[in-house]
């Protein structure tokens, strides 16, 4: 129900931030995450960041997927062998 | 920030459906509902429903603002459109939406003012570039969108801006879930949760569900992986007979949310009770400015009455696709009256409706036949 | 700063001046020189393709061209998609009173150079000007023919199952260009439209391999999703294509994300799908590889004897996705 991306912070002038997607730069409000450094990585909604990424966290996430492949394609390894 | 190449992307697919398959048994029937348009539209996108094990099945619950957006709301905001000196401001989800006897589109051809916007800021450029017009922006959205127009709400107030009004209707999703599962309507065996929405509230506002209800759920990210790593949790939960709120969308989602968005949200608006297209009244779930920013309140400022009684379309039944309770096939109307192009309700007409999402992605015959 | 005024559609000594002050400075060829009520020349015997278009875009300039570079490339590639070598364009002007000299003269270069890279030449012509706010500055109609070899058919008919689909490059690059710029996107200097005449690329395909292709159509508005529904229906097969061969740039991705758009039903406009024999399918990509604007080109799909009328696509996760004409346009979304 709410698209939102995640962008770079590549400004910061008090509540505006200017964001860097891969394509694009746009202003965008910092009003509801006042603690936004540049170099941080936001969730925008509708012209507003909404929250500060965790970048621990998103990687996590990514190295448990990765981690999931690996286990399968062990499993699957398995399998050919036997074949 | 690295994402996942297609070719990872495949593989932890087929790791994860690995997954799902051994923990559930054959023959087991799992209705899980998602509630959140976007993942409704990214179920689709990625075929999700023809990889997942038969007997899996996901129901697509009140998630798309627009959708649960009243008549009478509709009417309201045409009468406003419908002003010489209004301009509308509006996201453009809702061009289409029907009202009683008409549509900010048809609207928009007999000459009235409306402007789609990006980001609801643009309110305050809109309001010093016409100071003569009276700028009314369509308030409408669940956790994420409101919490961005609070912030512009107070743009607005601090700006000392005087013709920009907004028009409220916000919705607040915890209380839908409540009411859903107090209505006992249909079988929900768990709840994948709006990422975006809980990005705001944290996790503490769903724990009623399994404490109260024993009910698995999880918070879950847009990606088709990130979907199908939500259901593998839901299945675990079950599998070990311990329910929580299960959250596979840390790097956003906080356990207590975003707590300036949720004080900003406390100081601009009070909670009451709202009315959800085809479902009715439910109880504390939306939202009205508060006292300290009513003079925003374009209901307050700019009474109207509406002069002719707001009609729910003839025969939809919106409201039940919405509970879950029919697939959007099960309606009379659709693709036979109702269709993307001439809809009837407004689950038709949302990019994220499900009908419109059953008719675009090929289920208009009843049911996605594709042989391979 | 001078700018067009009424007065320079009067037919009088003003339009004179506009003729000679633009049209002439741009265009010069001895079919167009006499200035006569239309363009005279001869043919060969023989299948004749003619076809016609009229350019609105808003706004008339963009990221990597401007409405001439779209009125020239877009008639010549309709030739193009018939098979036709094209020839000859009129173009046909319709003026904003207050556009200024300097966007004229902009816009009336580039489709000199444009009609200089496609070979063809613009002949015939007229020039209307309207008042202020009836047009967004400039409105240009172009029209073109062009002959087509003998041993070439193009058209839905000819495309049967078990055909392979290439498609010449990446999608949405136009539409991200032209509309990215609203909703204060800055765009990054990468985004740009894609829009080049296709002719040279195509005659090396046909002269090569031309009996065996059986279609050719540009992904232009509607997109690739909608023109891939059309061929469905029209030449009543299934087609077939998987995600992971269509080539989205990432700027174009991280634009679609940020409004909530489908690269799908993005306008192209240097782009075509090409049906052909799987016989020729490694030559033509070979053949497509070889010219700037086929480098990225892909075998996307092919045709079926199975799910008639539809289009499906396999998922990067492996599901399988319907694919139906464009609907309403897309507007930017919250949800």
């Amino acid at each position: 129900m709410c698209l939102a991306v995640p962008a770079q912070l590549i400004a910061k002038n008090d509540a505006i931030g200017t964001i860097e997607l891969t394509g694009a730069t746009r202003d965008c409000s910092l009003l509801l995450v006042p603690d936004a450094k540049v170099g941080d990585w936001l969730l925008v909604h509708a012209g507003f960041a909404v929250q500060i990424v965790d970048e621990e966290e998103a990687k996590a996430t990514l190295d448990a997927f990765r981690e999931l492949e690996e286990l399968e394609e062990a499993y699957f390894a398995g399998k050919t062998t036997n074949s | 920030m690295k994402k996942l190449t297609l070719q990872e992307k495949q593989q932890t697919a087929e790791a994860l459906l690995h997954r799902i398959k051994d923990l559930h048994t054959e023959g087991e029937n799992i209705r899980l509902m998602e509630v959140c348009g976007t993942h409704t539209v990214a179920i689709f996108r990625e075929g999700l429903r023809q990889v997942l094990p038969k007997g899996i099945e996901l129901v697509s619950g009140p998630g798309c603002p627009v959708c649960v957006t009243d008549q009478v709301y509709m009417d309201k905001a045409l009468a406003y459109a419908e002003m010489d000196d209004v301009i509308i401001a509006t996201f453009g989800d809702m061009l289409k939406v029907p009202g009683s006897y008409s549509s900010l589109t048809e609207a928009q051809t007999k000459g009235a003012h409306i402007h789609v916007i990006y980001t609801p800021l643009e309110v305050l450029t809109l309001g010093k570039q016409y100071p003569h017009k009276k700028i009314v922006f369509l308030a409408i959205g669940f956790e994420t969108t409101i919490a961005v127009i609070g912030a512009t709400v107070k743009a607005v107030a601090e700006a000392g801006l005087r013709n920009v009004f907004f028009l409220v209707s916000h919705k607040l999703v915890p209380p839908a879930l409540r009411a859903l599962l107090d209505r006992q309507v249909g079988q929900i065996d768990g709840f994948i949760l709006p990422g975006h929405v809980s990005v705001i509230i944290g996790e503490q506002p769903y724990a009623f569900l399994p404490m109260e209800y024993a009910i698995p759920s999880c918070i879950a990210g847009f990606d088709g992986v990130e979907v199908l790593s939500a259901v593998l949790n839901i299945l675990e939960q079950r599998h070990r007979g311990r329910f929580e709120v299960g959250n596979t969308y840390h790097s956003v989602v906080m356990q207590e949310g975003n707590l300036v968005a949720q004080q900003l949200m406390d100081e601009v608006y009070d909670i009451c009770d709202d009315t959800w297209r085809g479902i009715g009244v439910i109880p504390n779930s939306g939202l009205k400015l508060s006292e300290a920013y009513a003079h925003l309140d374009v209901e307050k400022m700019i009474p109207i009455t509406l002069d002719k009684p707001s009609l729910d379309p003839k025969g939809c039944q919106c409201g039940r696709v919405l509970q879950g309770l029919i697939k959007p096939n099960e309606c009379p109307l659709f693709g036979k009256a109702c269709t993307p192009d001439h809809a009837i309700g407004a689950c038709m007409v949302s990019v994220e409706g499900s009908c419109a999402a059953w008719y675009k992605y090929g289920y208009a015959s009843g049911g996605l036949s594709w042989e391979e | 700063m001078e700018r067009i005024r009424l007065v320079h559609g009067n037919g009088g000594r003003f339009s004179h001046e506009l003729t000679e002050r633009f049209i002439l400075k741009y265009f010069t060829n001895d079919l167009l020189a006499p200035l006569h009520d239309g363009a005279q020349f001869s043919v060969s015997a023989g299948r004749m393709a003619f076809s016609t278009d009229s350019y609105v875009v808003q706004p008339p300039f963009f990221p990597g061209g401007n409405i001439g570079k779209l009125a020239v490339c877009g008639t010549v590639n309709d030739l193009v998609m018939n098979g036709a070598i094209p020839q000859y364009l009129s173009c046909s002007l319709i003026l904003e009173e207050g556009l200024p000299f300097d966007e004229l003269d902009d816009i009336l270069a580039t489709m000199r150079d444009m009609a200089e890279q496609a070979n063809i030449q613009i002949v015939t012509g007229d020039t209307k000007v309207v008042k202020k706010g009836e047009v967004d500055k400039i409105y240009i109609n172009t029209a073109g023919v062009g002959m087509i070899p003998e041993n070439i058919h193009i058209g839905p008919s000819y495309v049967k199952p078990n055909m392979d689909i290439i498609l010449s490059g990446s999608i949405g690059d136009h539409s991200i260009a032209v509309m990215g710029q609203r909703f204060g996107l800055e765009l990054s200097e990468n985004i740009k439209t894609d829009c080049a005449p296709l002719n040279h690329m195509i005659q090396a395909v046909l002269s090569k391999v031309g009996p065996q292709v059986a279609l050719l159509r540009d992904p232009t508005r509607g997109g690739l999703g909608t023109v891939l529904k059309e061929i469905a229906d029209q030449s009543q097969v299934g087609i077939k294509i998987h995600q992971s061969k269509l080539i989205i740039h990432d700027e174009v991705q991280s634009v679609c994300d940020i409004l909530g758009y489908d690269p799908l039903y993005l306008a192209n406009e240097g782009k075509v799908v090409l049906i052909v024999e799987p016989s020729v399918t490694d030559e033509v990509l070979n053949i497509l590889h070889s010219f700037p604007e086929g480098r990225e080109a892909s075998h996307i799909g092919s045709t079926l004897d199975k799910n008639l009328g539809k289009v499906g696509m396999q998922t990067s996760i492996g599901g399988m996705r319907l694919i139906d004409l464009l609907g309403e346009d897309q507007v930017p979304r919250i949800c």
